[in-house]
């Protein structure tokens, strides 16, 4: 038995970059970039009209440095370019197409050589492996699969470590349940979100999955306390893994043992932390939108892509010995931003402020209305079995509380409405936790 | 002796009250007596039902939150007074009333029963009965509720 077999902590071989010396790093950072620069401004007409316009030529990228020079990718370039206008390799050489979730108008479509989908699934390894899985690990894959990357991406990943993997794709609970315990589980990759439900209808069926170890959660923004809690009621490890289908798909970068924030695989994409409204480029630690471009993406290339999400880098090495840097969990999306009365909320805040009051794993739901001029936010919170009293002045009590701790946090009055058990909806994957009813 | 009450969370809609009662009925579990007790937003529905156990199951399998609480049956005359008579002797024993409710009937011909929730019920069991209150027994009232 090689070395990775071992269990827990082994090392993997796929894993050795992680452990580059940063200088090295750097080298192998330059290199992919000035040619990954060079194939974008041949091949993609937006980047290369872009490079133009402000006087640039690859040869001008002579240093990491000089990427911040480069032109920025948002969103809505991949869908005026819709379908393939980003494409930098010819059809020929495509052998993948995801698309994701336009929720509104056309969706966008990202593309793969055969060579991407070798890296993709090399992060993906390495993803697993920092979250201590390896061969003989039983992996439940509930992302879902199609033209989603979850799905895929986790499921190859799974198979190159050497694991198990069941490809169950998302929704139907009671048969997620049955596999979970039947096929002794070790791992199940979901959204947090889902993994709540899971734990909840397992509870009432009385289901064992004492085999399952550790959850790669993803897909949505969830908080610390969240993990916390997750963790002490279920007894197992929850990671957070961050990637997006712009970039590959899952993999983009992951927790390790220790928790204190996302290794990002930065041999493949690099980093950066910008100013969200000035464009310019931050200290390492300040906050801001990440911005990431794909090192050694071929079929598309992203240059600079803005991805919304808001984090920091965190300066210091960490503990588990990996050179990749880190970003600190990211909480919030600045799409996910709501205003209310003048004053910026992310539902993040929202569940770690419910997370305060005894309980337990909440299911909540945002409404936001506008009455007379005046905008109002309410949040739902189901009643739990360990929260409800028979006693009215107990429940009126927890509503009073939840008010505090959500006062205290936003520092805004909401209204907290107790609503049945089960009564939200429950998402098989991405939780939509806002209804803005407001009419602007 | 003491009863187990189920307690249920419902929200303030039309039609919620229906739900837990329609699954009782399909259980074939009758419902010895009920109260609601109700705010602007929500109410909690409380049963003393026949197989507590089984109902339990029944409404959480619907997936209704249902908590199970002790309450004492206390038998009471029933003529003006007699209500303020087992008060007057809970109040003197120094027991704390939560909330209480009547049975639909008593027992026994001329007696009331009142379902009492107490903060704490083996002592209320306990002093009440040394004041001559006449605790009821689930048999009491669930066969009286068959005939």
């Amino acid at each position: 038995m090689s070395a990775w077999n071992d269990p827990p902590g082994g090392f993997h071989p796929a894993s050795a970059p992680d452990y580059l010396p940063r200088v090295r790093l750097a080298e192998i950072q330059l290199q992919r970039l000035q040619a990954v620069v060079s194939r974008a401004y041949e091949h993609v007409a937006v980047f290369r009209k872009r490079m133009v316009e402000r006087g640039l030529a690859p040869s001008d990228v002579r240093g990491l440095s000089d990427l911040a020079r480069l032109p920025f990718t948002v969103k809505a370039d991949l869908r005026d370019s819709y379908p393939f206008g980003l494409f930098a390799s010819p059809m020929e050489e495509i052998v993948r197409l995801h698309a994701s979730s336009g929720t509104t108008g056309k969706p966008i479509v990202v593309a793969y050589t055969q060579a991407d989908l070798d890296v993709w699934t090399e992060v993906m390894v390495r993803t697993f492996a920092a979250c201590g899985l390896h061969r003989g690990d039983v992996i439940q894959n509930a992302y879902g699969y199609g033209l989603f990357t979850g799905g895929l991406g986790a499921h190859y990943g799974g198979e190159a470590l050497g694991a198990t993997v069941i490809p169950i794709s998302g929704g139907n609970t009671e048969r997620q349940l049955m596999v979970m315990q039947d096929f002794g589980v070790t791992a199940l990759c979901c959204t947090p979100s889902y993994f709540l439900h899971l734990l909840e209808r397992a509870r009432e069926m009385k289901l064992d999955f004492s085999r399952l170890r550790v959850g790669v959660f993803g897909a949505e923004p969830w908080s610390e306390a969240m993990r916390q809690r997750i963790q002490a009621e279920s007894g197992i490890r929850a990671y957070d893994i961050y990637g997006l289908s712009e970039i590959v798909g899952p993999g983009v970068g992951i927790e390790c043992s220790h928790q204190q924030g996302l290794h990002l695989f930065e041999d493949h994409f690099y980093p950066e932390i910008i100013d969200p409204e000035s464009g310019q480029v931050l200290p390492e630690g300040a906050e801001g939108e990440l911005v990431l471009t794909t090192l050694s993406k071929r079929a598309m290339p992203m240059i600079r892509y803005r991805t919304r999400d808001v984090t920091a880098l965190v300066p210091e090495p960490c503990a588990c010995g990996r050179t990749l840097r880190r970003i600190r969990r990211i909480g919030r999306r600045s799409d996910d931003m709501f205003i209310i009365r003048g004053v910026n909320v992310f539902p993040s805040q929202v569940e770690t402020a419910l997370l305060q009051v005894e309980g337990t794993l909440p299911h909540y739901h945002i409404v936001l209305t506008r009455e007379a001029g005046l905008d109002r936010m309410e949040v739902k919170v189901e009643v739990t079995p360990e929260v409800f009293s028979d006693k009215i002045r107990a429940l009126e009590n927890l509503q009073r509380k939840l008010e505090a701790a959500l006062e205290h946090v936003l520092g805004l009055r909401v209204q907290v409405t107790l609503v049945e058990p089960r009564s939200l909806a429950r998402s098989e994957g991405k939780a939509k936790r806002v209804t803005d009813q407001r009419k602007v | 002796m003491k009863l187990q009450q189920l307690s249920l969370f419902l929200e303030n809609r039309p039609g919620q009250l229906r739900a837990p009662c329609e699954a009782l009925g399909k259980a074939g579990i009758d419902i010895v007596t009920m109260s609601l007790a109700d705010t602007a937003q929500f109410g909690i529905l409380r049963l003393v039902v026949k197989d507590w156990q089984r109902a339990r199951q029944v409404l959480e399998s619907t997936g209704m939150v249902v908590n199970v609480t002790e309450v004492v049956p206390i038998e009471v005359d029933d003529r003006p007074g007699g209500l303020a008579a087992a008060l007057a002797a809970i109040e003197e024993a120094g027991i704390g009333v939560e909330y209480m409710y009547a049975f639909a009937a008593g027992p026994r011909p001329g007696k009331a029963a009142i379902i009492f929730r107490f903060e704490e019920p083996d002592r209320a069991l306990v002093v009440l009965q040394a004041r001559g209150l006449r605790i009821l027994s689930a048999e009491d009232l669930l066969e009286k509720k068959s005939m």
